[in-house]
């Protein structure tokens, strides 16, 4: 927004004069009112109770994963002859001097896998590669995809026309079945967590791609543009410090949408029998580990560990991806 | 084969298909913005194919040697003129697209049985599996969304966004084992794997076929109800509607025979897109659920390096949903006449 911009800037002061609502999604595109969680649009500066709580799960789960090696959790590949006797974390396990004890009271706070892991430290070293998988390929999104869009909505004319369509044969495929081709062309020659975020990177390309266009033809119509062009500005400055900052809510908005999408692909890929091998923990690979103790009815905590860390992952996403459309008025594409 | 539903549905389809594509041509022809559509359509559709046919040059290693891994160079020879590895790249895909048109989608190498058999089972089945749980999808977000936007603003309205926030959240796969868990395991009244034909047992078909449906359908109940919710609320404040109470006709009245159709065009556009994308987008909840629909056969080609197959899978699903969202597009604009108009101005 405009205080991210230079205080010289000709167009700051027109921005701030102008307001910044206004902008108007792509004819093409259809508004998803699915995904939002009612936010209302406001200039409020202060946070509301749910995005405080979204941002205390996931900075938490941030450090918890850079800081696992220090943490006094067990280690992810570590076995437990404990909790190979029992998994669930209340259930009992007999001890050698005739009384009982569960994985609870042993430390093993969320029980353990069939393998008899602890599954606080999977879940932890887990969030590393979710995370690593989730915000890496989006990183990699945004460069590509918002590269190409800023170019595509800021000189428009043949390269738009030959970005629209590159980025519309990408949507072509479906997402899962892209990844799932691109990591079989890709398999035994780079290691999995590179397939798994070169995949779902190529997947994030063009959702990011096309926000952005959309967002910069909108935004380099308008009058603080024409002002620095006036001024002698370079294409290459005002698509940086003109047009970029404008674009970005939006840009971060979906991003974050993005983030939950990729998170719940890596699980998926990895229910598929295809993404990082076993050695690896994730969260999706936890789910998997647990899938055989859930169907044969011995456990179901494994897999809704897992799954918890999903779920609550993806819904701090969503709804903080709310919070930044609501308080810049972002009305942005469908995903 | 298919059995009778999946050919009923499989027909529909096709029928459904044929004769959008047909209504998009013939407007398409008409206008400029028509004749640009079509031809973007069709650079689409070559491309997405060409990229289908190309994973298996990308895939490392001799196309011939995955298929025969222990053969001797002798053997391999009959099978890569089979193949038409002797030939220029863009003849070999000028080849396969021919072939592909035709419906002929080479061999498994493993049962040695043309992949158009198997595959026109699957699809039968899949095509099953999206329709039930799209049907239970609009069936019971239809309603919900009416009530939502009737009682805009109250508690009812509050806990339905909020829970329809957390649906969204929940990938289908966690849906899904957590009704395995609930229902399957410990309730004992569904099973958990394989398929039963609806012409060999209709009961068994749709235990079969319960749990798949409402796991793809939870999050989708969760989008439609908030899409149609935020239409209906506009339309509620349509004057129509203040003349419809004026006329003392009863709200149920009102809700479902003046407000529902004209708000429902958001929501048909994207159950209809969305019926597109799951022909593959279900591949998850056909591995968990071991639904030999499309989804589990893409996965398990690649799973044996049955590449030829996985060509085939990647651009059937490619170009079903490419055409699906086209014609989508096309009848869209046939029946809202403000979408032609604002496309040819645009354009």
């Amino acid at each position: 927004m405009p205080e991210s911009q230079p205080p010289e800037s000709a167009g700051t002061a027109l921005a701030d004069e102008m307001g910044t609502t206004g902008l108007v999604a792509d004819a093409f595109t259809v508004e998803i009112a699915g995904v939002t969680a009612g936010v209302q649009p406001t200039r409020k500066k202060r946070l509301g109770f749910g995005a405080w709580l979204a941002i205390v799960w996931l900075v938490g789960l941030i450090v918890a994963a850079i800081a696992a090696p220090i943490l006094p959790i067990a280690g992810p590949n570590e076995t437990f002859t404990s909790i190979q006797r029992a998994q669930a974390p209340f259930a009992t396990i007999s001890t050698p001097g005739g009384g009982t004890t569960t994985p609870f009271a042993e430390g093993h706070l969320l029980g353990g896998d069939r393998n008899g892991h602890d599954l606080l430290s999977r879940a932890i070293y887990g969030a590393r590669n979710s995370l690593i998988v989730g915000f890496g390929a989006i990183a990699f999104g945004i460069l590509v995809g918002g590269l190409l869009g800023l170019i595509g909505g800021y000189y428009r004319g043949r390269v738009d026309a030959v970005i629209v369509a590159f980025l519309d044969i990408m949507l072509a495929i479906p997402a899962l079945v892209l990844a799932l081709s691109l990591t079989a062309v890709f398999r035994g020659r780079v290691p999995d967590l590179w397939i798994l975020v070169i995949a779902l990177a190529i997947i994030s390309v063009p959702v990011l791609g096309r926000i952005t266009r959309a967002n910069t033809l909108v935004w380099s119509e308008r009058e603080f543009v024409t002002a620095a062009r006036a001024q002698g500005a370079k294409n290459w400055r005002i698509m940086t410090r003109e047009v970029l900052p404008n674009v970005l809510p939006a840009m971060f908005s979906i991003a974050l949408l993005g983030v939950a999408v990729v998170i719940a692909a890596e699980a998926a890929l990895r229910l598929l029998g295809i993404g990082l091998s076993i050695t690896d923990p994730s969260w999706g690979g936890i789910i998997n580990d647990g899938r055989d103790f859930l169907t044969q009815g011995i456990t179901a905590h494994v897999v809704f560990v897992g799954s918890a860390f999903i779920f609550f992952t993806i819904l701090s996403l969503n709804y903080l991806a709310d919070v930044v459309r609501a308080r810049f008025d972002v009305r942005e594409a469908a995903i | 084969m298919l059995d009778a539903l999946g050919t009923i549905l499989g027909i529909l389809l096709i029928l459904v298909v044929v004769v959008g594509v047909l209504g998009v041509l013939a407007l398409a022809l008409g206008t400029r913005a028509g004749r640009k559509k079509l031809l973007q359509l069709i650079i689409v559709l070559l491309v997405v194919t060409f990229f289908s046919f190309s994973l298996l040059h990308l895939t490392p290693g001799d196309p011939a040697r995955t298929q025969k891994p222990f053969a001797t160079e002798a053997q391999l020879r009959p099978i890569r003129k089979e193949i038409g590895l002797d030939k220029p790249f863009l003849v070999q895909y000028k080849d396969w697209l021919f072939d592909f048109v035709r419906g002929d989608f080479g061999k498994d190498y493993s049962t040695n049985l043309p992949v158009k058999d198997s595959i026109g089972q699957q699809l039968g089945i899949s095509l099953q599996l999206i329709f039930y749980a799209q049907f239970l999808a609009l069936a019971l977000a239809i309603p919900l969304g009416i009530l939502a936007a009737y009682k805009a603003g109250t508690w009812f309205d509050k806990i339905g966004n909020a829970a329809a926030f957390g649906a969204i959240a929940i990938p289908p796969f966690v849906i899904a084992f957590v009704l395995i868990f609930y229902l399957a395991v410990q309730g004992g009244w569904f099973p958990t794997q394989q398929y039963v034909a609806f012409g060999t047992d209709p009961a068994e078909h749709f235990k079969h076929m319960f749990l798949p449906a409402v796991s793809l359908a939870i999050a989708q109940i969760a989008i439609y109800m908030r899409l149609l919710r935020s239409d209906m609320i506009q339309t509620l404040q349509e004057d129509f509607i203040t003349m419809a109470k004026a006329k003392g006709l009863t709200n149920r009245r009102i809700l479902w025979r003046h407000a529902l159709r004209p708000s429902s065009f958001t929501l048909l556009t994207a159950a209809a897109l969305n019926f597109g994308a799951l022909i593959g987008g279900a591949v998850v909840i056909e591995v968990v659920f071991q639904l030999p629909g499309m989804g589990l056969g893409l996965v398990t080609a690649v799973a044996t390096r049955q590449y030829s197959a996985v060509q085939a899978y990647v651009a059937l699903i490619a170009v079903a949903f490419v055409l699906f969202n086209a014609m989508v597009d096309g009848v869209y604009s046939v029946l809202d006449p403000r979408i032609r108009h604002a496309r040819v101005a645009a354009a």
